[in-house]
């Protein structure tokens, strides 16, 4: 996709969309997990086996989308990030990829008011272990 | 200038499951970016999301060439947990107005660190309203800056209106270790409240 020098995309956000503001599901938090079906994730040292996908036929931006989330899972907010496109627009975008076949996502963060226990335990486990 | 990108992804690991967020939150300029940036073990990571004037996101993209629009950047880290868990860290803008914004922040998040600075208690007023508004569990930490004043906890306390329970920390944005402890009183505090609700 064609860039400015501010890093920012050149065409407006609705011509990526299609016009639409709102994605097919709502499933997608910021952090939800997103992986492409397709590869097997990336390991560390290992390459990313290239088998040909279903791609053919995928706007530039969803491309880019599948290109990078063949890598391995990254949250929905880290694939907004890492392709200059608005959190809104990304999740249409991603909604479209998941209806399509070409994402998964996994591990969604928990939308209940209180957290478990065990949750908030590991989370403060995991905090100390960095000390 | 694609194939470039993955190189420069750092990915989740295979085995993560369960990602969690907890909102750094403050004023304009009071060490969100830095905290952040102090604990991510990726690159912080930045996105903008486009508002109307109005504040709210917008909702109709087609609609929207009449209205003036603007964006507002959204800072965040990742911290792998366990080989189970990441949490990912958001700094948070200090204001109400970026409603839709607030809703996709809020929502499912553990909790909020609201970052302080002791020279500007007053700036922290407006954000302090939006996370007791939104529900949202939350410790304060002083960034301790070098020339802010140093006040007794008690009148920080009382300046900020805190309940007893809720934790008051001094943390240095820019140092890891200092700012790690200030997650750990908040999500110690988080476990006192989820102890008593269970």
């Amino acid at each position: 996709m064609t860039r400015r020098g501010n890093g920012r995309a050149l065409v407006r956000p609705h011509v990526v969309t299609g016009g639409r503001a709102h994605p097919t599901r709502n499933v997608f938090d910021l952090v939800t997990l997103v992986i492409a079906t397709g590869d097997p994730p990336l390991h560390p040292g290992g390459t990313t086996p290239r088998t040909p996908l279903r791609t053919t036929g995928l706007s530039p931006e969803k491309l880019r989308i599948v290109e990078l989330c063949r890598g391995g899972a990254l949250s929905v907010v880290e694939i907004a990030g890492h392709l200059n496109l608005p959190v809104g627009v990304t999740k249409v975008l991603l909604s479209d990829l998941v209806d399509s076949g070409h994402l998964a996502t996994r591990g969604a963060a928990p939308t209940v008011r209180q957290p478990e226990v065990r949750l908030l335990q590991e989370v403060l486990d995991g905090l100390r272990a960095r000390l | 200038m694609d194939s470039a990108l993955a190189s420069d992804t750092s990915y989740v690991r295979a085995s993560v499951r369960t990602a969690v967020k907890i909102l750094i939150v403050g004023h304009f300029a009071v060490g969100k970016t830095t905290y952040v940036g102090t604990l991510s073990e990726i690159r912080p990571l930045r996105t903008e999301e486009l508002m109307t004037q109005a504040g709210a996101t917008v909702d109709d993209l087609a609609g929207i060439r009449d209205k003036t629009t603007t964006t507002v950047a959204l800072d965040f880290g990742r911290l792998t947990l366990s080989d189970d868990l990441v949490l990912y860290l958001f700094g948070a803008p200090g204001q109400q107005r970026f409603t839709r914004l607030w809703d996709d922040l809020a929502r499912g998040a553990l909790g909020a660190l609201v970052l302080v600075d002791t020279a500007r208690l007053k700036e922290s007023f407006a954000v302090m309203d939006i996370v007791e508004k939104r529900g949202l569990p939350y410790a304060v930490a002083v960034n301790h800056f070098d020339g802010s004043p140093v006040f007794p906890d008690a009148e920080v306390r009382e300046a900020l209106d805190l309940a007893p329970t809720t934790p008051l920390v001094t943390c240095d944005a820019r140092d890891r270790r200092s700012s790690t402890e200030a997650l750990i009183s908040l999500v110690d505090h988080l476990l006192t409240l989820g102890g008593e609700t269970a």
